[in-house]
């Protein structure tokens, strides 16, 4: 991360379009800790000091809670949107406020304010004391500054950057889209840009902050022909500033949607059934994300729902396969400099030459597994509390081609765009819907396909992996995870496998 | 806040934008409570307490459009920023189908007492609570050695909505809901079926207390053992709670915004029968203690009890403002009340009893509708039902179709309205479903 000096943050962060924050200023702490003049500039943003943190974490523990933890975070979101070939509307959105959590081994005590005042603060932490009856038992902590990674280059925030600055991308996207194919009707496009500070401070004595920037863009577009009606969706999303948004990105996404749309117009439903799937690189990362990433989620194995609870140290897959967890590839949606938790990201194995390495944890289920903490603790917002979220969850090249892959399959599909999922975690039935593919008939791709929604169970389609290519590709779409009615933004990837049996929705 | 706060407030920053270049503004300020408590083995497991605000400000500047959300309410700050959002605004395209609803649409303010909130929501104690959530843990604790984890909550919610626009609207809304949750694991081998169950009310008095473990774990244990089987076509029974997963793509297909952007597949069909002549339902926001039950919609447009298909004749479209303006029509509104289905005369069970051979879906997983075209494929999981009888669990399969064909293909409507949703949808029969298994 670029450090932003603490002048041109205050400067930056009262330049937003669409509000600006005023904050009293409070008077310093007269601690001797020595700390960063980036982490005195998010304190001072949260007119907060060190002795305040102290006595609210107390206050946090004063019933006998054995951890607490204070999340301060200040999002500012911009979205403009285009829609029958104008940037016609803006929506934006202000959130402030602080969660704070009380940890009595496995039990949580949860509350937040969106005022940040002594009182309110005190308040907040004595309501969240109450998941412990009894007096407090923690010795007050020394402050450590835990330094955030750099994961997330940004050359200029988004703070910074005008409404009419970014009105032109977004109406050439509009305008290239239209120019690709003459049966295209409706676009909708959007540019959605968050700019959040987060402050982290636990009764570890940990105190750390993160600047994260988030943006994505997005093109929906219809098309008609002879009274046929078809409809595509394209977007690209990074943790990046202003740069983010190129000419290059532009014609990617205008062709994308054109290319996804466009298959349409011929694609059919396959017959439906069991059959091979060979899931094309990139997005095809949503098998993961469903069959395997949720399920390996430390929480549902530490309750035992979970399929794979009792599966840590097994072998679950062929020796190819090695499928990641990661927080720190560059510029990623789903990284984070420090996770939710205060601790550092990584990049972990949660299957390591098909033997089962890891579960995704969080700080409760690494303490329950007696492990270290994965950097998988993720909330939504301050609102929230955390849980053991995935970040980028991908699989690392195997020893086949693609082309091995597809001459390979006799009758069977090829699917490479998706637009959701789901999974059952206790039977380990996951879901993706499939927007296209392709049939493959005697080793080649042939008729279009697609809207079928293919359905697996979560250890058997792991072991059914019998083919690796090494077309590794991470998709930078704009995914995000609801688990547990909390929203984060992830991403997946995938070199093209090949699953050896799911079923497929189509007709009889 | 207090009331007079909130009117003060909000009038001040209605004010505020018109002084600064905005031609119209519509103002929100929204407030929420809510508390949650999960227990698992007999300890609580997670207890959470909220209380919100926020204010959302819709700006109308030199024929531009724009809405802004914040949580940051003391009013220097609020100031600043109406006045930069005024300033984003200005930098957009025209848009000349923008506007505030026609007063002559707006609820005027008559008194009806639809009983949506709970008065007594603040005095309930939080010993009770958690008493609750752990009477419903007590219904199922170590009662079967196949259950491996069991977590039971409680919470409830409260919000008010104050909204006033600057050519004439104010009303203000509340709400409550008082809910219990059970969520059962058990072990069925190598799966590890889980099945939840939940009890919702407006009003805590109303809030059926008991048989939410039970039922969740009768709903697991029925789940040992689910296999898939052959594909083909099945008629398909869909229990009450998840017809929502098949009527939602229906009700979106009504939408003006689905309309205009050409993302229906009901485009043009109004007063065109759509559907089976079984479907026949209203719209109706007057129900007492309905949980979706209001005097005026989202933009301040006077509630109205409307039919939305009659025998499978689509009645209404569902538009607001803007999008009326656009299609170049009349609005409605924008959103759905409560939904309330004609009934036939059997429940679930006689439903079952009356099928050949079908299959009863208690549950989606996964899938999607195309907007445009309707076409559709849906995860489930749920029962192969044989002369009558469920016979065997199933899960792991698909159903895929149309979704015109699949309204035209419903045969029967049960007696079983869902009283915890406002969409209040019964179980439903369809003919001929594409099922793919194995």
């Amino acid at each position: 991360m670029r450090n932003i000096d603490r002048r041109k943050f205050l400067k930056s962060s009262g330049s937003a379009v669409a509000g600006s924050m005023m904050l009293p200023a409070f008077i310093q702490s007269c601690q001797g800790t020595p700390l960063s003049v980036e982490v005195q500039a998010y304190l001072d943003h949260f007119g907060i000091d060190l002795h305040l943190l102290q006595k609210v974490t107390d206050k946090a523990l004063s019933k006998g809670g054995d951890y607490a933890d204070l999340f301060f975070e200040h999002k500012t979101m911009n979205i403009l949107a285009l829609e029958d070939g104008k940037v016609n509307r803006a929506f934006s959105n202000i959130d402030f406020g602080v969660g704070i959590r009380v940890l009595k081994g496995d039990q949580t005590g949860f509350a937040y304010s969106e005022t940040i005042t002594p009182e309110a603060l005190m308040k907040a932490a004595n309501t969240a004391a109450n998941i412990a009856s009894g007096s407090k038992n923690i010795p007050t902590q020394e402050i450590v500054e835990a330094f955030p990674s750099d994961y997330y280059g940004i050359n200029r925030s988004w703070e910074e950057v005008t409404v009419p600055e970014k009105i032109p991308f977004i109406q050439r996207l509009n305008d290239q889209i239209f120019a690709l194919d003459n049966r295209v009707s409706k676009v909708n496009a959007n540019l959605s840009d968050e700019s959040a500070y987060v402050l982290f401070y636990s009764s570890e004595g940990v105190l750390s902050y993160d600047y994260r920037p988030l943006v994505s863009l997005g093109a929906f577009c219809v098309m008609e022909k002879d009274g046929q009606i078809e409809n595509g969706y394209s977007s690209r999303s990074f943790r990046k500033g202003f740069e983010f948004l190129q000419d290059d990105l532009i014609e990617l996404v205008a062709k994308e949607v054109v290319d996804r749309t466009s298959l349409l117009f011929e694609a059919t439903k396959p017959k439906a059934g069991e059959m091979p799937v060979v899931m094309g690189a990139g997005g095809s990362g949503i098998l993961l994300h469903e069959a395997i990433g949720h399920t390996f989620e430390a929480d549902f194995n530490r309750k035992g729902t979970s399929i794979f609870a009792d599966k840590m140290g097994k072998k679950v897959a062929e020796s190819f396969v090695n499928i990641i967890d990661d927080g720190t590839l560059p510029d990623n949606r789903g990284s984070l400099n420090r996770d939710d938790e205060g601790n550092p990201t990584e990049k972990t194995y949660l299957v390591k030459d098909g033997v089962l390495n890891s579960y995704i944890h969080d700080r409760i289920s690494a303490k329950h597994y007696q492990v270290n903490p994965t950097g998988n603790g993720r909330r939504e917002s301050f609102r929230h509390v955390p849980l053991p979220r995935m970040r980028a969850t991908y699989m690392e090249t195997g020893p086949h081609t693609r082309e091995d892959i597809i001459t390979n399959v006799k009758q069977g599909i090829y699917v490479d765009n998706f637009s959701n999922g789901q999974v059952k975690i206790g039977a380990g039935d996951f879901t993706f819907f499939v927007k296209s593919g392709y049939l493959i008939e005697n080793g080649k791709l042939t008729q279009p396909i697609k809207d079928i929604n293919i359905i697996g169970n979560g250890p058997q389609a792991l072991a059914d992996i019998t083919m690796c290519a090494d077309d590794y590709l991470i998709d930078n779409g704009t995914w995000t995870c609801g688990k547990g009615g909390q929203s984060v933004p992830v991403t997946c990837g995938l070199p093209t496998v090949l699953v050896k049996k799911l079923t497929v929705g189509g007709m009889s | 806040m207090t009331q007079e706060e909130k009117y003060t407030l909000a009038k001040w920053a209605m004010q505020h934008a018109l002084d600064n270049g905005a031609d119209d503004v519509g103002i929100i300020i929204s407030e929420s409570k809510s508390s949650n408590v999960d227990v698992r083995e007999q300890k609580i497991d997670t207890l959470k307490e909220a209380i919100q605000s926020s204010m959302s400000v819709r700006l109308f500047v030199d024929n531009k459009y724009s809405v802004h959300r914040t949580n940051r309410l003391e009013q220097k700050e609020l100031a600043h920023f109406i006045e930069q959002a005024i300033a984003g605004t200005k930098y957009l395209s025209p848009d000349p189908f923008r506007s505030l609803p026609d007063p002559a649409l707006y609820y005027k303010g008559e008194e009806r007492d639809l009983s949506t909130v709970d008065p007594s929501y603040d005095q309930l104690d939080p010993k009770t609570k958690v008493d609750l959530a752990f009477q419903v843990e007590k219904e199922v604790y170590q009662k079967d050695d196949r259950i491996i984890s069991v977590t039971a909550s409680y919470s409830d919610h409260t919000s008010s909505r104050l909204m006033l626009t600057s050519n004439g609207f104010e009303g203000e809304t509340s709400n409550s809901s008082f809910s219990l949750y059970a969520s059962v694991s058990v072990d069925g081998g190598d799966a590890r079926p889980s099945e939840g169950w939940s009890e919702r009310a407006i009003f805590f008095d109303q809030l059926k207390k008991t048989e939410v473990g039970t039922t969740a774990l009768d709903r697991a244990l029925k789940k040992i053992g689910q296999k898939k089987i052959a594909s083909g076509k099945y008629d398909m029974l869909v229990e009450n709670l998840s017809i929502p997963r098949l009527f939602s793509p229906l009700i979106s297909a009504l939408n003006g915004y689905s309309i205009q952007q050409k993302n229906s597949f009901l485009i043009d069909k109004l007063g065109q029968k759509v559907a089976s002549p079984k479907l026949t339902l209203t719209d109706d926001p007057f129900l007492q203690r309905g949980l979706g039950s209001h005097l005026f919609d989202g933009e301040g447009l006077a509630a109205k009890k409307r039919m939305v298909f009659n025998q499978g004749v689509l009645e209404t479209y569902f538009i607001d403002t803007y999008y009326a303006k656009k299609l170049e029509t009349e609005p409605t509104t924008g959103e759905t009340s409560n939904l309330i289905f004609e009934q036939g005369d059997k429940n679930l069970e006689a439903l079952i009893k009356g099928m050949k051979k079908g299959i009863l879906v208690t549950g989606f997983n996964g899938g999607n509708t195309n907007g445009s075209t309707g076409d559709f494929s849906y995860g489930i999981d749920g029962f192969l039902i044989e002369n009558g009888e469920i016979v065997q669990p199933v899960s792991e399969m698909n159903i895929s179709g149309n979704m015109k064909d699949l309204w035209v293909s419903l045969a029967e409507v049960g007696n079983d309205p869902n009283l915890n949703s406002s969409w209040q949808t019964p179980s439903m029969v369809f003919e001929g479903v594409d099922f793919s298994g194995s």
